[in-house]
């Protein structure tokens, strides 16, 4: 399996991607956002950083690169994207995830390790770091996202630190093959840093990349 | 033709920067001051305003979580 990870300006975990699709299966390349292609990869990580500095609003900008229009005719066709923290905003800016990404509630940029739940009630324990990953969308369309099993990742109990919407933490798109979470699963594949359980998440879009 | 452009977080939605705001206020001598709400603005020339809407839904606000109003100067 090859992975594509798409590198912006401002893009700062692209490195430690590269190396978790490498443990989790295969090999894994760079695509600068100025790539109109994505060069035959088989699945597309959007990683975290502050992308075009953030400017406007995270994500806002980068939508609009010519990398990102590849990424939304990829994920039509039923590519596997996984967008991470501000790949998570960028994706949501693009219209190929429900929601927003809003400043967390005591407008403070956290780091910490947290622990996730999984929609089949798996846990995982996974870093997460950002100021603005407050998941906010309408009422109705959290009700939507729930009945049709979209909300792919929650804070567990306690866990919810900066205020998202009914503790989510990561969704997917309608078809499943596109999924975004703000906590970091990249920083997770290795017993040296504390947790392999970001491996898991890998292997989820791999798996729906399997199916498509 | 000169416009001004105002983003505002949508009522309803928490604007933790405007609570902070709000929540300074009382220990600087500022007393009655309520719902503070921090946004945006944009200033810009445009050849065509008619344009401008499009321009904020598309990129210089999020429909989902933000209000915007165009002023033309």
């Amino acid at each position: 399996m090859i992975w594509g990870v798409v590198q912006f300006p401002g893009s700062c975990d692209e490195r430690d991607a590269l190396h978790a699709c490498e443990v989790a299966s295969g090999e894994a390349r760079l695509i600068w956002h100025e790539e109109r292609e994505l060069g035959g990869v088989d699945a597309v990580v959007i990683p975290g950083g502050f992308s075009y500095g953030d400017y406007l609003r995270a994500g806002a900008i980068a939508r609009f690169s010519p990398a990102m229009e590849a990424v939304a005719g990829f994920a039509a066709a039923g590519g596997p994207v996984l967008g991470i923290c501000n790949g998570f905003q960028v994706l949501c800016e693009a219209g190929l995830l429900p929601g927003a990404l809003l400043r967390n509630e005591e407008l403070r940029f956290i780091c910490r390790q947290v622990e996730l739940v999984d929609a089949g009630g798996g846990r995982l324990s996974i870093p997460a770091k950002h100021g603005e990953g407050r998941y906010h969308a309408p009422e109705d369309a959290l009700d939507r996202l729930e009945a049709n099993g979209q909300v792919a990742y929650r804070y567990a109990t306690d866990q919810n630190f900066n205020g998202s919407a009914r503790d989510i933490a990561g969704v997917s798109n309608e078809a499943g093959n596109v999924l975004g979470l703000m906590p970091h699963p990249e920083h997770a594949v290795d017993p040296l840093t504390g947790s392999t359980d970001g491996l898991r998440v890998f292997e989820a879009v791999a798996a729906a990349g399997a199916r498509a | 033709m000169k416009a001004r452009v105002l983003i505002r977080p949508k009522e309803g939605i928490l604007d933790p920067q405007g609570k902070a705001v709000e929540r300074a206020l009382p220990a600087l001598g500022f007393e009655g001051i309520e719902h503070v709400h921090v946004g945006r603005m944009v200033e810009l020339e445009a050849e065509d305003p008619e344009r401008l809407g499009e321009l904020c839904e598309k990129l210089l606000a999020n429909p989902l979580i933000e209000d915007y109003e165009i002023q033309t100067l």
